[in-house]
């Protein structure tokens, strides 16, 4: 179904995207207010001792070869050194975000676990009562904050029954996945709540197309028809919802991390944007851009892989 | 010839926002092997949910009253998967627009092969070889290399082939053709209209071909009914009704086409809209676009009532109905 033209052609266009982001990563630092160097050095600083620096930094240089020189860096895979801890951005950045991934990644496959039976379940039932409770359920769970949700996780499974810690990441794979369980779900549940509803009214679209109809015309077993015919299309758009939503998860994260104390680059970015540690929020900022390009290149081939006609 | 399929009283009604109301009410109609029949009337005239009602492909909380008796078994009331084993085998059915008929996002060969799946013993290469035929039959040049396509990559025409490929699969007996050709240019019309008469003599297959075209009727029906506002107003053979209209409305429809032998004459049209599914009278639904109307027409609903052997029609002023358009025209 994909093709492999179709492939090479989308991987080509990812090269703008990341070259944008660059420019972009590169400028957000630059137009900041304050001076990376007076803040690196603190109020008592002379401004010969700034001077210095930033002579050290290579900030008196004009905008484009700074510009230069960061790309030719960042291109050779070094991100610069970290002002508040004095290490490579890189070595930072990569420590912090297995953690981030994960639960990431977890909080995706929870939100489709959740989103995928359940639209199926109220579309099936539409306007009875399973459709009523369930998207009234997702009503709330949409309409309340991320934090909030996280809290009433961590209060009732962590803090009451004990089922779950209350933060941290643990030491081992499994631990990772155990501890990670609460603050996926929190994530998940607003994400869920959005596909859920947008897979809802695909499926119910998709019940009463007419390729539906004529799948049943052949007299085709109805799962057959519901899973074939019907899930495949209807699962089109969530895709690219699913998609699009990659960023906004990985915002929740930084959120989410904070509530459940876990070391990810969320909550690294938050450490660094506090420390004024701009070498790590420029690199940080870079790799988490890069990594919802490649979520979206993903997006479109699986979109691609599900819909022939994208990929023409 | 045997009767491969009777229909009466079949009523069937659909959940709108204002209740449950009767979209085809008491249609009877038969049919025997390898007869086809015409089903025609305008938009939301019950033509498309009587097909439906034969198969019960219709919305969730469809109402189906009467009866449809297939080669003698009653389907009004059989089980789902009952009538599942009979859809695509024994009744199959195409549809009006094949670009949204056909899955976008299934090749033609699985949308074929799955039916086969169903239907036969074939092993898979036997079902792809059957598949190859089938879209040969239709008319589909270098089937082989069509089958791993997709709708999209086929023309208007070719979709069209191959979802009466994908109908006929099972070898059906009765085809029920929703307005096949309703959506394709005009030559195209005229070339699936061959294939569906050359399909039908090879296959002995029984055809109701439901349309608006009463061109279309004449050239692929050897019978026809003419629906409106859910009931059939008349019915006989083609030759029967097109010669001596004995309904008023079937008298409007014919003289709405346009005669290509005169120039430049005015078109006629049908003065007034059908009723809609909520305000059905108590007596004949034309009667208020009815030129031949009397106060009978009001309160009283004509039966469907035989004139002629074959011929039948739903109107109190039936017998003197050539004579008053003669006296109108």
């Amino acid at each position: 179904m994909l093709s492999i033209g179709y492939v090479l052609k989308r991987l080509l266009q990812i090269i703008p995207t990341l070259v944008f982001i660059v420019v972009v990563t590169f400028l957000i630092v630059r137009l900041l207010p304050g001076d990376p160097a007076s803040a690196i050095l603190g109020d008592k600083a002379t401004d010969a001792e700034v001077a210095r620096l930033h002579a050290e930094m290579g900030l008196d240089r004009p905008l484009i070869v700074q510009f230069g020189n960061f790309a030719l860096r960042v291109v050779q895979g070094d991100l610069g050194t970290s002002t508040a801890v004095k290490l490579p951005v890189g070595r930072i950045v990569l420590d912090r975000l297995p953690a981030t991934l994960l639960l990431t990644v977890m909080a995706a496959f929870l939100a489709l676990l959740l989103a995928v039976p359940l639209a199926f379940v109220a579309a099936l039932r539409q306007g009875r009562l399973g459709d009523t409770v369930i998207q009234g359920c997702f009503q709330v769970g949409l309409s309340m904050p991320v934090f909030y949700v996280g809290l009433i996780l961590l209060t009732v499974f962590a803090a009451g029954l004990r089922w779950f810690p209350v933060g941290g990441y643990g030491d081992t794979y499994l631990l990772h996945l155990y501890h990670l369980f609460l603050p996926a779900l929190t994530l998940a549940l607003s994400l869920a709540a959005v596909l859920m509803r947008n897979l809802r009214t695909a499926i119910l679209d998709a019940l009463t197309a007419d390729y539906a109809d004529f799948a049943r015309a052949k007299g085709l077993p109805t799962r057959v028809v519901l899973f074939r015919h019907v899930l495949r299309n209807a699962l089109i758009s969530t895709v690219t919802l699913f998609g699009l939503n990659i960023g906004t998860l990985l915002g929740g994260a930084v959120i989410t991390e904070t509530v459940f104390a876990i070391p990810g680059a969320g909550r690294l970015m938050i450490d660094s944007i506090y420390a004024r540690d701009y070498p790590t929020i420029q690199g940080l900022t870079l790799v988490l851009a890069v990594l919802v390009s490649v979520a979206f290149l993903l997006t479109d081939l699986v979109q691609a892989s599900l819909d022939p006609r994208v990929a023409q | 010839m045997s009767t491969l399929l009777s229909v009466s009283g079949l009523t069937t009604r659909l959940l709108t926002p204002a209740g449950l109301l009767a979209a085809v009410e008491d249609v009877d109609f038969t049919l025997d092997e390898r007869d086809s029949l015409g089903l025609v009337g305008e938009s939301g005239s019950g033509k498309s949910v009587t097909m439906r009602s034969l198969l019960r492909l219709l919305p969730q909380r469809a109402e189906v009253e009467g009866s449809v008796r297939w080669r003698g078994r009653e389907l009004v009331g059989l089980p789902e998967n009952a009538l599942r084993a009979l859809r695509g085998r024994e009744i199959a059915m195409i549809f009006q627009e094949p670009m949204s008929a056909l899955n976008p996002v299934l090749r033609i060969g699985l949308q074929i092969e799955e039916s086969l799946k169903v239907h036969t013993d074939l092993d898979r290469a036997g079902r792809r070889a059957r598949a190859v035929e089938l879209l040969a039959l239709t008319g589909i040049p270098t089937p082989e290399r069509r089958l791993d396509d997709f709708p999209h990559q086929f023309s208007g025409g070719m979709r069209q082939r191959a979802m009466i490929a994908i109908a006929l699969a099972a070898s059906p007996a009765l085809l029920l053709a929703d307005e096949p050709t309703t959506a394709l240019d005009v030559t195209i019309q005229d070339q699936i209209l061959h294939l569906l008469a050359r399909l039908r003599r090879e296959m002995g297959m029984a055809m109701i071909l439901v349309t608006h075209d009463l061109a279309v009727v004449a050239e692929s029906c050897e019978r026809v009914a003419v629906m409106y506002a859910g009931r059939i107003v008349e019915r006989g053979t083609v030759r029967q009704v097109f010669a001596a209209p004995r309904h008023p409305y079937t008298l409007g429809l014919l003289r709405s086409v346009p005669d290509g032998d005169r120039p430049r004459q005015k078109l006629r049209s049908i003065e007034g809209t059908p009723p809609g599914l909520g305000n059905r009278t108590r007596g004949c639904a034309f009667q208020p676009r009815c030129g031949f109307a009397t106060a009978q027409c009001a309160t009283d609903r004509p039966p469907l009532a035989d004139i002629a052997p074959g011929h039948a029609a739903a109107c109190w002023q039936a017998g003197r109905l050539t004579d008053l358009s003669r006296e109108a025209a």
